[in-house]
């Protein structure tokens, strides 16, 4: 595979991010997403161009009153239920590569 | 310490919270429930599902930044943390990052009569994982603990050894527990612990390379795993070897700690703030609602105890360690007015009795009322102490008051003057021969005449009387 | 009755005085989709108990219970809403399988209302796209021309209701996924205010950005099924206790003394194709004949809404798709033995084969946007832009009642077009992507066919919790239009 170092995200980069993101890339992807996301981010980065200083990030857009919910119990399925779309179990457990 | 180096300990303390549900859904959060009952599509993280905040862990969580004098913020965010785990359902760990609901407090304690103060750098709020547990070729995991709500409590680098560390711990236990916001059951998991620690130098400023020991569950623990460390890590240095900032665990079965993974694989847990959580406002109105509610904590209770009430600091220690002993003793008291008399019944008779039969206090077969009413009777010398245990013992069986036991067996202490002095004149008549051993200067022998005096009374004769009238006929003639 | 013709509130009334059975309405549709979607694609999976709902319904009528304002009325649910007991895969191979043990509060709503669910419609995997191509079961078709894509996210929602297999559905729509395809298949498609329709049970893809909405033919029939999705739900915290307003029965097309916005921004700097231009121009100028007032406005920070949108959507995106796992459901990598595998190679197998192309694109951006060292130059940098946004935006809606523009620059492109170009697919959702940040409502209005006969909608935005005058508008531009009614023949 070519190592696109010339790109905002190098081939090196973006396997480290596959990584961290827990994706198998194959080796075509790898290179495509190099070349794309580092186009996509070359046109995204105009964004640094607006004065920002002190300006609390907007998470959610609208107003909206806090409620919280009561401290209360409700039981919504039985642990079978739970289970019912699981790929392997194990009793009422799911099952996974041993974790050392 | 050995040596000339010094240790520098910080704990991070995760305390589950009192509540019946979990912190973002409805799921029980009751301790023994079979596998998976627990939980919902919330807490498995099934597609689309969403956290909605429970308001009692708000409510504990600020009311244990009170008690550890912290400042509460107005407005608090919940991150995710993102890292992939079998036991994390979501793919991220929702927790306070770097808005926690407390921040800069303190705590403090003693050991050894000294006091100490401890920093609490902040206290954030965060959803507990599931369990795992290895089973043959697979990992099998229930999430009845994913969700479950945990304050983690993280302290200064201010604790110097190891006796320190977990009398910070207890002292921590011992304030949750007063606030009834966590149980502090340790064998359940609710109060866990990790202790991060560096040697150096002593007279040296900067801090050597730290090493967490994740996930201890007592306070012996916590002290014999930073012994252990402590001397891992002095020796290495000795030897001119650098620590390794890693993760460690403790092995109780071998009394050492050993590296968890040292996979030098660096996290990034990319914290941002979770989107589907609105930021958790605190207003002023609620503050001061929740301040009234903080009840006296055992530091300052203790205090009071030595000031007011006249009790030894190691009785009143003591008796404050738990909140409900604390109580126990401030109704017995008020009930009889004979506060060292009260503490020393409840640290002798009414803890043995409660061990005995694995009850809390709360649980006590006799109340303190009862207690109160027991005392009051022995300082109004309507009974004598011996006689008290015996009706103590019966109160504990029975459950019933002092003063029903007492009618119900006929045994309110002998006062009566005249009526003590027939029953001696009885015992002396009988034992003419020690009297005049007794009177030829053996007077050794007073103890027997006592001895025999009480038994002729059953044991109820007022013990001074009986002594006072002795006195007079065994010097007098007959 | 002509079921095709009928609105809503028509095929119910119907319904509830008994005129037609709730089961022949089902049956009708059923029929129908069956019919045309081998052409289209427009449905993942049908509902095998839709006559059953149906029979329910009408059990309800015979002993006197009213079913609701929806009774008998068949919907198609995007595959983004969890349906009890019904495959739910949001187009994606990793949820091939998923049913799902519970309903988004969406589509408890509707069948509390008396809708009978039909089926599972076709989309863009996680809603990833504006295309529709990023489905794991293929892509749909545009009923208009077949060669071209229905628009997407929300593709199977447009398609199926351009040509009538069902009276309304439901879409999400993150940045334009709703508006974007109802423009391309000339339908109503409406995204409310960010906050009026519980997102609990719908699978995320961006939860600040994510809202739900239904497509309808009418305005009308949008403005009676919005306000039976709209609501407080303790299930979503960012689910707003607003009240909500009885929209259908306040529609008012009057136009006298509205004031119209036109964005600066979005009309000079070009791009736009022709048709979609004069079709923006005359809107304006019918709805000035009408009486309304057309004012100028400015947002200048909509010049950067395509790179916020992407930089958070992705970010958010990265992190919501991390519990498809294989370890509690969906898909799981199919491993000889779990017994001497690696933790990273069983989650890694598993995401990187269940993803498809775009999604995982998006969450290597999100993944990429958060992590150590690039989380304040995206992630956190975007969050600052967008609040001034949409601070530019509350304060244009000071001046003017509604926003109105075109929805994309240019009518339906081809199959296949732009699915080799990200970022030029990126720039599709130029007009679409700015509600979604400033958490606006926003909707979709068929006004007219280009040249070679695909339809062309003006979007409308309003100030948050406006729904109405959006509706309003909505209701005049369409009364005008000619196109209510009008159905895509395959």
């Amino acid at each position: 595979m070519p190592d696109t170092k010339t790109s905002k995200l190098s081939t090196t980069e973006i396997t480290h991010i596959a990584k961290l993101a827990r994706l198998d890339l194959s080796a075509n992807e790898t290179t495509n997403y190099s070349l794309q996301l580092s186009k996509a981010l070359d046109y995204f980065e105009q964004i640094s161009q607006v004065e920002t200083l002190g300006i609390v990030p907007l998470v959610t857009p609208t107003e909206i009153e806090n409620i919280l919910r009561k401290d209360e119990v409700y039981k919504e399925l039985s642990s079978e239920e739970i289970l019912k779309n699981a790929p392997h179990k194990t009793g009422h457990l799911f099952t996974v590569p041993p974790v050392v | 310490m050995s040596r000339n180096f010094e240790a520098v300990i910080g704990l991070e303390v995760h305390a589950q919270l009192k509540t019946k549900s979990k912190i973002f859904c409805a799921d029980s959060t009751q301790f023994d429930a079979g596998d998976n009952e627990n939980t919902s599509p919330v807490s498995v993280g099934m597609p689309g599902t969403l956290p909605a905040l429970n308001e009692r862990v708000v409510e504990q969580a600020i009311k244990a930044g009170l008690a550890l004098n912290c400042h509460i913020r107005p407005v608090s965010i919940f991150a995710r943390k993102n890292y992939f785990y079998p036991d994390l359902p979501k793919g991220y760990q929702i927790s306070q990052y770097d808005k926690p609901i407390c921040e800069n407090g303190s705590v403090e304690f003693k050991l050894q009569g000294k006091a100490h103060q401890i920093r609490i750098e902040r206290a954030h709020l965060e959803e507990d994982a599931g369990k795992s547990t290895h089973f043959g070729d697979y990992t099998l995991l229930n999430y009845n603990r994913a969700g479950i709500p945990l304050l983690e409590i993280v302290s200064g680098p201010d604790l110097r050894s190891p006796a320190e560390a977990a009398e910070y711990a207890k002292a921590l236990r011992q304030i949750l527990r007063y606030l009834d916001v966590c149980d502090g059951n340790l064998e359940e998991g609710s109060l866990r612990c990790d202790c991060n620690i560096s040697v150096r130098l002593r007279g040296e400023t900067k801090l050597g390379t730290k090493v967490e020991i994740k996930n201890i569950n007592s306070f012996r623990f916590i002290e014999k795993s930073l012994e252990y460390e402590i001397e891992r890590q002095i020796e290495a240095v000795e030897r001119g070897e650098k620590i390794i900032q890693e993760t460690r665990l403790w092995d109780p079965d071998k009394n050492k700690t050993f590296s968890m993974r040292t996979k030098e694989d660096a996290q990034d847990y990319r914290y941002f703030p979770d989107p589907d959580l609105l930021p958790v406002i605190v207003t002023k109105e609620a503050l001061e609602k929740f301040k009234k509610e903080i009840p006296e904590l055992p530091l300052a209770r203790s205090r009071r105890f030595t000031e007011e009430l006249g009790l030894s600091e190691n009785d009143a220690d003591a008796i404050v360690s738990e909140r409900e002993i604390a109580d126990y003793f401030e109704s017995a008291s008020r009930m009889c007015g004979n506060f060292k008399a009260t503490a020393n019944w409840i640290m002798t008779e009414v803890l043995r009795e409660l061990n005995e039969s694995k009850l809390s206090i709360i649980q006590s077969r006799i109340t303190a009322e009862n207690l109160g009413a027991l005392i009051k009777l022995i300082d109004a010398g309507t009974i004598s102490g011996k006689i008290a245990k015996t009706i103590f013992s019966e109160m504990w069986t029975s459950e019933d008051s002092p003063e029903k036991i007492i009618k119900t067996k006929g045994l309110v202490q002998i006062s009566d003057s005249s009526a003590i002095e027939k029953l001696i004149d009885e015992v002396l008549a009988a034992n003419t021969s020690q009297v005049a051993e007794f009177r030829s200067g053996k007077t050794k022998l007073f103890g027997f005449f006592v001895g025999a005096a009480m038994k002729a009374s059953k044991g109820q004769a007022n013990p001074d009387l009986v002594n006072e009238i002795l006195q007079k006929k065994l010097k007098g003639g007959l | 009755m002509d079921l095709i013709k009928a609105s809503l509130a028509e095929i119910s009334q119907a319904v509830r005085t008994k005129k037609i059975s709730a089961l022949e309405v089902t049956k009708f549709f059923l029929e129908r989709s069956k019919k045309l979607n081998p052409t289209l694609n427009a449905f993942i999976c049908f509902d095998e108990t839709a006559e059953l709902q149906a029979t329910a319904i009408d059990q309800k009528i015979y002993q006197g219970e009213n079913p609701g304002p929806l009774a008998g009325v068949p919907w198609g649910i995007k595959d983004m809403f969890c349906t009890k007991g019904l495959k739910t895969t949001a187009a994606s191979k990793i949820l091939e399988n998923f049913i799902p043990p519970y309903d988004a509060t969406v589509v408890s709503q509707l069948k509390k209302n008396g809708a009978v669910i039909l089926g599972k419609l076709n989309q863009d995997e996680f809603a990833m796209g504006s295309s529709n191509e990023n489905s794991y079961f293929g892509a749909v078709k545009n009923p208009w021309n077949l060669n071209c894509v229905p628009g997407g996210s929300s593709g199977g929602s447009a398609a199926a209701l351009a040509t009538r297999m069902v009276p309304a559905s439901t879409g999400t729509d993150t940045g334009g996924s709703i508006r974007q395809p109802a423009n391309f298949c000339g339908v109503v498609g409406i995204k409310p205010t960010y906050g009026r329709i519980s997102r609990y049970g719908i699978i995320a893809y961006a939860s600040s950005l994510d809202q739900a909405g239904p497509l309808t033919n009418s305005v009308t029939d949008a403005a009676l099924a919005l306000e039976l999705m709209c609501g407080k739900d303790m299930k979503d915290a960012t689910c707003s206790s607003q009240p909500v307003p009885e929209w259908s029965k306040n529609l008012n097309s009057s136009m006298k003394s509205v004031r119209v916005g036109v964005l600066k921004e979005y009309m000079q700097d070009g791009g736009l194709h022709a048709d979609v231009q004069k079709t923006v121009e005359k809107s304006l100028s019918e709805l000035k004949a009408l009486g309304a007032e057309i004012i100028e406005v400015s947002v200048p920070l909509t010049k950067y809404a395509v790179p916020m949108y992407y930089l958070i959507a992705a970010s958010e995106a990265s992190s919501n798709l991390s519990r498809y796992d294989g370890v509690r459901y969906g898909h799981r990598s199919n491993f000889q033995s779990l017994a001497n595998l690696e933790l990273g190679e069983f989650y890694s197998k598993t995401r990187g084969e269940g993803f498809g192309e775009e999604v995982k694109r998006r969450i290597m951006l999100g993944t990429y946007c958060l992590s150590s060292g690039y989380y304040e130059a995206y992630y956190n940098k975007a969050g600052q832009v967008r609040r001034l946004l949409r601070d530019q935006f509350i304060a244009a809606f000071n001046q003017c009642d509604v926003i109105l523009s075109p929805v994309t620059a240019a009518p339906a492109f081809q199959l296949q077009e732009r699915i080799s170009d990200p970022l030029q697919m990126y720039l599709n959702d130029i007009f679409t992507v700015s509600t979604n940040l400033a958490g606006l409502p926003g909707m979709s209005v068929p006004f007219g066919f280009s040249e070679k006969k695909l339809p062309i909608g003006i979007q409308l935005m309003a100030a948050h919790f406006q729904e109405q005058k959006m509706l309003n508008v909505g209701l005049a531009l369409e009364s005008i239009s000619g196109m209510k009614g009008l159905v895509a023949n395959v």
